[in-house]
């Protein structure tokens, strides 16, 4: 069974494959056993009452919900965000491109203080848009975009290098053998992208899941109705019920791997469609 | 380069043979960082003069819950200075890094210093907040933070409830009532002390705070007092944020001593003045003559009469499916 695929240049399968087992036993699966482990202490009786609780019930929907919304956006802007800091050339194109990364480096509880501040009613933007009606800080669309701050870097990272690579020559090609330009773009360009989006949104979409820092400052934390999942979380464990914290955790933990695992089934059927049918 | 060398030398010998540097690690709640801040300086003072030794005290704030749980899984506290009994409660039974009765080791219950709930209005209360009462009226619009993440929001919670007990003839069911349309008025949960100060002064939220006294007078202090006013309820709680030694880590660490005067200190003249200075009120009668015009007074009860203890009061009220969880249910 644990065989290289093919036999390479330089040796060491087994060193990196033992070594790869043990880093990711040491810094993923003796954690998230811990996890399990902590959380079966609880009889079923105290596990549903704390997962199954109707203010728990309203946190998944909330933290997959905007974390999910928050991620598409991300896919669709960020993606235009990538074509054009690989595409055209322009003056501080090197400042964009590091402004991108933003918010990987601040803190999130930084991002967040700042993000209610300016969507305060009393904000800079808040204020500009109270007359109006819309709310932002301490509502559930303030959540979206606090979740949408955080997961932009994720899709460019992801959809740049993969641009870049793309040569235009297939445009062009396409565009001889008379395709129009939508049909270049949707025929040719996204589906050797849509790999590498989805990768990105299924980055994206995971980190706004975790998210806690930025939220908390921008949310109302009101139960049932903006108070997220990890705030739950935090809640139990300052009850000193860490075990009811840990159930919690394991329902994210379930829905979050069965979601993405739907998304790398849809991107390994997605490859495998592109290898069969090429546009 | 050579005497230089020398004098070095020299004066690290002498160092070591004379004074002892001792470390100290206190791990405190939130709003008491400019408390400890004056206090470890003091006591620093007063350490060298007695024994001659320099101690070095740090310092780590967090909401009292969380600092609670870092000390049960090995944060390496000498002494704990919480918002509740009920966090220095876990770390004796979860940990078992203190006796269980520690609480009766100091006087007053281990609290060097009390504090109360009070309301930080916008200057000239326009909204004609003056009691409990005020606050679930309709359209008035209350700053506090979750009480499920907040120790300080637990005490102001349970200071409601109180008040409602007390007005509503001790009937749960009224003043269950009384406290879920006053959790209705409640647009932003912070989930700790500080950030709500930030929502009500910064952010312009709401027409009234209910916050630890000290931190009241913080925000006054901060912000300008012609911007807001504290306003005292008839009747509120007597907050009592405990002290308390963690024996097993000190023993270790060889701190004994200095963690126990560390505390004990605390009860004495300097030690009550620096609490007083910081907005707390202090136990000494001496020293709260003295700062008598600071704290207007409130007639107080004690979660031991009132709620039978934070055992009792953390089941019924803050876990799941507790009072609390109910407010936000139909």
């Amino acid at each position: 069974m644990l065989r290289s695929q093919q036999r390479g240049v330089l040796p060491g399968f087994r060193l990196t494959l033992g070594y790869t087992l043990l880093y990711l036993s040491l810094i993923v699966i003796i954690p998230l056993a811990a996890t399990f482990v902590k959380s079966s202490e609880l009889s079923w009786a105290q596990f549903s009452q704390t997962v199954f609780s109707p203010p728990a019930l309203a946190a998944y929907r909330l933290s997959f919900g905007a974390s999910f919304l928050a991620a598409a956006v991300n896919a669709i802007f960020g993606f235009i965000v990538a074509w054009v800091l690989v595409r055209y050339d322009f003056f501080g194109k090197q400042f964009v491109d590091a402004l991108v990364d933003l918010p990987f480096a601040l803190p999130t509880a930084v991002a967040g203080i700042t993000l209610a501040t300016l969507y305060a009613p009393n904000g800079w933007l808040g204020g500009w848009l109270a007359p109006f009606g819309i709310k932002v800080s301490y509502t559930q669309l303030g959540i979206f975009i606090a979740l949408t701050f955080i997961g932009l870097p994720f899709i460019v990272r992801t959809v740049q290098p993969v641009l870049a690579d793309l040569d235009s020559e297939l445009e062009e090609a396409a565009a001889s053998l008379g395709a129009n330009r939508w049909q270049a773009f949707w025929r040719v360009i996204f589906p050797m992208l849509s790999p590498a989006l989805l990768t990105g949104f299924s980055l994206a979409f995971a980190r706004a899941l975790g998210e806690y820092g930025s939220v908390v400052f921008i949310s109302s934390n009101i139960p049932m109705k903006t108070q997220i999942v990890p705030l739950l979380i935090m809640g139990e464990l300052d009850g000193f019920h860490l075990a009811r914290a840990t159930a919690l955790a394991v329902v994210m933990l379930v829905i979050s791997f069965l979601l993405l695992l739907a998304i790398n089934l849809l991107q390994w059927w997605s490859n495998r469609y592109n290898a069969t049918n090429p546009a | 380069m050579k005497t230089l060398l020398t004098i070095l030398l020299a004066s690290s010998l002498v160092a070591a043979a004379g004074a002892r540097e001792v470390k100290l690690l206190n791990v405190s709640y939130d709003p008491t960082r400019e408390l400890y801040q004056e206090y470890n300086a003091a006591f620093a003072k007063y350490w060298k003069a007695k024994t001659g030794d320099d101690v070095m005290i740090s310092q780590s704030h967090g909401g009292s819950g969380k600092q609670a749980q870092s000390v049960i899984n090995g944060l390496e506290a000498d002494v704990v200075t919480l918002a509740l009994a009920y966090d220095i409660d876990a770390i004796a039974r979860q940990g078992k890094l203190l006796p269980a009765d520690w609480q009766k080791r100091l006087p007053d219950n281990s609290t060097p210093y009390t504090s109360t709930i009070v309301f930080l209005v916008r200057k000239g209360n326009p909204k004609h907040i003056k009691d409990w009462d005020d606050l679930a009226k309709p359209g008035v619009s209350v700053i506090t933070p979750n009480p499920k993440t907040s120790g300080g929001a637990r005490w102001t919670f349970l200071a409601a409830y109180a008040y409602a007990l007390a007005t509503y003839g001790q009937d749960d069911a009224k003043s269950l009532d009384f406290v879920t349309r006053l959790y209705k008025n409640v647009p932003v949960l912070d989930s700790g002390a500080r950030g709500s100060t930030i929502t009500f002064a910064q952010r312009g939220i709401g027409d009234v705070l209910l916050a630890w006294e000290n931190e009241a007078h913080l925000a006054l202090k901060e912000f300008g007092a012609d911007k807001f006013e504290i306003v005292s309820p008839s009747l509120s709680i007597r907050a009592e944020p405990p002290v308390a030694m963690v024996d097993k880590n000190a023993k270790r660490h060889g701190t004994l001593a200095v963690a126990q005067a560390y505390l004990e200190y605390l009860y004495s003249d300097e030690g009550q003045e620096i609490a007083a200075k910081n907005f707390y009120r202090p136990r000494s009668r001496k020293i709260a003559a003295r700062y008598a015009n600071q704290f207007n007074p409130v007639k107080l009860v004690t979660i031991g009469e009132e709620f039978g203890g934070w055992e009792k009061a953390q089941q019924r009220f803050f876990s799941d499916g507790g009072v609390f969880d109910h407010i936000y249910q139909p």
